[in-house]
């Protein structure tokens, strides 16, 4: 069982991890002037209809992946990360909380707003004005989340913990 | 005042900064 739950589910963890996080920074890094840039010249259509709804639904299942394994890996475990009950379990904790937020941001933030601004659900254009700032906001504040989260993440096991955090 | 969060630079600074308050708050409750 050892195999399935740290070797299976950290692998699992880390590379729905590196989908999820790899498509936050694609939007962010890449998308978002592409798009700036594509709408100044009248290409846009493209990106908002064949490319940014298959990176989205990637994204979104990612992380729930992503999020799901975490929590498997935590286990028993997962209320003293959660709660800081155990000080080894600090930075982990940290990283799950940091995760977790990420995880809501793309869920309840994200995600209902791209659904106005792609056109999946009805909204007014001053709706899909807000949605838009509203969701660019969410997915900044998840890049600014994702740092941290990755060196907790990073930081957390076994040796590692010891030389960065020591205790 | 505008939002850092505007900017790529802005935001990667956001998150070193926060990594770096959240890194000295947890080594200090750990006992580091």
């Amino acid at each position: 069982m050892e195999i399935l739950h740290y070797g299976i589910g950290r692998w699992v963890h880390i590379m729905a991890g590196v989908m999820w996080v790899g498509l936050l920074y694609y939007f962010n890094f890449v998308q978002a002037a592409a798009m700036k840039d594509a709408q100044a010249d009248g290409t846009a259509a493209g990106i908002a209809k064949h490319v940014a709804p298959r990176a989205l639904l990637f994204f979104r299942w990612a992380a729930v992946v992503t999020w799901l394994a975490g929590m498997a890996l935590l286990g028993a475990k997962a209320g003293d990360a959660f709660l800081f009950r155990d000080r080894a379990y600090i930075p982990i904790g940290v990283g799950a909380w940091l995760g977790t937020i990420m995880f809501f941001n793309v869920w309840a933030i994200i995600w209902p707003n791209q659904k106005k601004i792609l056109g999946l659900v009805p909204a007014s254009e001053d709706e899909k004005a807000r949605a838009r700032r509203v969701a660019f906001l969410a997915s900044r504040l998840n890049v600014v989340l994702s740092m941290p989260m990755l060196f907790f993440m990073t930081a957390s096991g076994g040796i590692f913990r010891r030389a960065v955090f020591g205790g | 005042m505008k939002n850092p969060l505007d900017s790529l630079w802005g935001t990667v600074l956001c998150g070193l900064a926060l990594t770096a308050v959240l890194y000295y708050l947890v080594r200090t409750l750990v006992g580091g």
